[in-house]
């Protein structure tokens, strides 16, 4: 099946080799990186976590997302998802690959990355999520390949696959379960430190990650003969639209419970990234950019005839997709760490370099999703082809 | 010589093979220059806790006692001086607004409002940044340090987003070069790790006290917590000690007196 990556248009070959290009750029970079230490990005000793951290929360979630359609399809025996299954197993795929890649060019000392296997710490929850994006990446692989090798050779796919399906449900909400635990578990962060910040990013996730799916399966249904299904994008946008709605409501369950307490520690960071807090005001047009984008993106998707509209399901996935993104990419991670333990503001925006070095994973990961993906629609055409 | 770990270590080894502690001339000349190069008998008698702990006595802490302090510790432990917001820094001082934030102080006395006070890691008995380290890299000794090994650390800098008390730094670039007097007895880090105040365990393994305390003129006092009769279990009896955020729950081992 691996041969269908070889061959191809000149257009795909000059999509591999974009992505390629921005990787070099991008690796250089990095070597100026791993040169001279993280100093040359925008961290600080306060702000000790930034850009890439965020990036790998925000790519946790769209892996996870996929579960958005294996759960219809495998447990409910929803066909109409039956040709964008593999889509999104593959995107989950490129996605946890993205995020192992955030971490490690974001921890200092990346030769010794395996410390964290040969002394195994159960009680820190980074170890726990190593574990689950790990397993959640093998299980997916496993899953992904074997169903298009049988599909490919027209048989059904062997009965051992059912069980890890099941188990990559399960496998799904925990990898952004104990994502959110990373950082809900900290006694001084009080923008971190709530218990729902995992449904929080669940939320955010089911919305955000499905929309980057069909955003991406519609392009390709422009640039060839592959189509998802009417009835498959129907329900996929219902889906992120719930899915939007709750990841609303969860914010605003957040600023009930911050500003009806009246709790200063509660209040501070909100009020930090909407109105600037010790006159700074840095993060605040991100953030009402923000909220404008997902209360456009909900005007759009919630009334059905808008939502099932091309012209109007297109832009407001987009805007879906680029407020949730400032959320969780820009938003939460400042927040946590703002203000800091003495009170005060120290500003965080990423360098250059830095946004490089991130567009080097995000190439990273646009290489793997463009060959998986036309692996599965080479078969597909091969076994459509063939009835 | 590079790590005088590795110099205890051999020194450990020395006196374990109960060779005469004279001064360890196989160590190098590096080492025979440096002044005071602690011998096996150092380390004859360590001092000894449960839970190391220390009283600040701040009213007694004028500014340029302080500056002695501080340098004495970043002097010896080769603490690099960079200026700006990726800054190193094991004891420094700050105002009262930052030292207790959660004191929300409203009418603050004239007094505590131009006071300076020491920060450092607390030491804490249940300490955040020790839970969070994926690799053990920060860990607790059996007398409650909280300590390193800065060789085991992948600089994922989790135990700073852990830390209640921003009591961490980075070392985001290659310290050696903002070092200006390098002090051969002690290791200086590499670039990627994390690193902070160790309370001296290089002093309380020799029985000597901690720098900052020994230059504090008395008003920095240390200890063994859960012992009732140590100097800073004696200070508590008698006097309202507070310590930084306690609802943080991890127990900070440093007390400051008002
Ligand atoms: S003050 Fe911070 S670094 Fe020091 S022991 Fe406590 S939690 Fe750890
Ligand atoms: S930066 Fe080092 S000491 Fe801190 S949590 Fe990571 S491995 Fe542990």
């Amino acid at each position: 099946m691996i041969e269908k990556a070889l061959k191809g248009s000149p257009r795909y070959f000059g999509a591999l080799l974009a992505f390629l290009a921005l990787m070099g750029i991008g690796g250089g970079f990095y070597l100026i990186q791993l040169n001279n230490g993280l100093m040359i990005t925008g961290l600080s000793r306060d702000v000790s976590w930034g850009f890439y951290i965020a990036q790998f929360t925000y790519m946790v979630g769209v892996a996870a997302s996929a579960v958005m359609l294996v759960l219809p399809y495998y447990f409910h025996h929803y066909k109409a998802y039956s040709k964008m299954i593999i889509m999104g197993e593959f995107l989950a795929i490129a996605a946890v690959i993205m995020c192992l890649g955030f971490i490690v060019i974001d921890i200092g000392q990346p030769q010794r990355m395996l410390n964290v296997l040969i002394n195994s710490t159960p009680r820190s929850v980074l170890f726990w999520d190593m574990v689950v994006l790990n397993g959640y990446l093998v299980l997916n692989v496993v899953i992904g390949w074997t169903s298009l090798m049988a599909y490919w050779k027209r048989v059904t796919p062997p009965a051992w696959v059912k069980p890890l399906v099941y188990l990559s449900i399960i496998w799904a909400f925990s990898i952004h379960t104990v994502t959110a635990f990373l950082y809900a578990g900290l006694p001084g962060r009080h923008f971190w430190l709530t218990a729902i910040l995992a449904a929080r990013f669940l939320s955010s996730a089911f919305c955000s990650g499905p929309s980057i799916l069909l955003l991406m399966t519609l392009l390709v249904g422009k640039l060839t003969k592959f189509d998802p299904g009417k009835e498959a994008v129907k329900t996929l946008s219902t889906t992120i639209t719930y899915a939007m709605c709750v990841n609303v409501f969860f914010f605003f369950l957040e600023l009930f419970t911050a500003f009806y307490s009246n709790m200063p520690g509660h209040m501070a960071p909100i009020e930090f990234l909407f109105n600037g807090f010790q006159g700074s005001t840095y993060m605040t047009p991100f953030m009402w950019t923000a909220s404008f984008l997902a209360i456009g993106s909900l005007i759009l998707l919630i009334p059905p005839r808008w939502r099932e509209n091309r012209d109007m399901l297109v832009p407001a996935l987009i805007m879906l997709v680029i407020g949730t993104w400032l959320d969780k990419g820009m938003g939460l991670i400042a927040a946590g760490f703002t203000p800091n333990p003495f009170e005060r503001v120290t500003e965080y925006l990423p360098t250059g370099p830095e946004m490089m070095i991130a567009l080097m994973i995000y190439a990273t990961g646009g290489f793997v999703l463009t060959v998986l993906w036309k692996i599965a629609l080479e078969v597909r055409a091969e076994v459509e082809g063939s009835v | 010589m590079k790590s005088s770990r590795r110099d205890f270590l051999k020194i450990a080894g020395v006196s374990a093979l109960g060779l005469s502690a004279g001064t360890l001339g196989f160590l190098g000349e590096g080492a025979q220059a440096a002044d005071a190069l602690p011998t096996a008998q150092d380390f004859a008698k360590p001092s000894n806790a449960k839970q190391w702990g220390m009283v600040i006595d701040t009213a007694k802490l004028d500014d340029a006692t302080m500056k002695k302090c501080i340098d004495a510790c970043h002097a010896t432990h080769n603490v690099p001086k960079i200026e700006g917001k990726q800054e190193i820094k094991w004891l420094w001082t700050d105002d009262f607004h930052a030292t207790f934030p959660t004191e929300f102080p409203t009418y603050l006395s004239d007094d505590l409002h131009h006071r300076k006070f020491l920060l450092l890691c607390n030491h804490c008995a249940n300490p955040a940044c020790v839970r969070v380290c994926p690799t053990k890299a920060t860990f607790k000794n059996n007398e409650g340090l909280v300590i390193m090994d800065y060789h085991r650390c992948i600089g994922c800098r989790y135990c700073m987003a852990g830390c209640p008390y921003g009591a961490r730094s980075f070392n985001f670039r290659d310290p050696e070069k903002f070092i200006a007097n390098m002090n051969p007895l002690y290791p200086h880090r590499t670039r990627g790790v994390v690193e902070k105040c160790t309370f001296c365990v290089e002093k309380l393994a020799q029985g000597k006290l901690p720098l900052c305390v020994e230059a504090s003129g008395g008003a920095m006092v240390f200890g063994d917590l859960e012992d009732p009769k140590s100097p800073v279990r004696q200070i508590l009896k008698d006097k309202y000690a507070v310590r930084r955020n306690p609802a943080a729950g991890t127990e900070p081992s440093v007390f400051y007196i008002l």
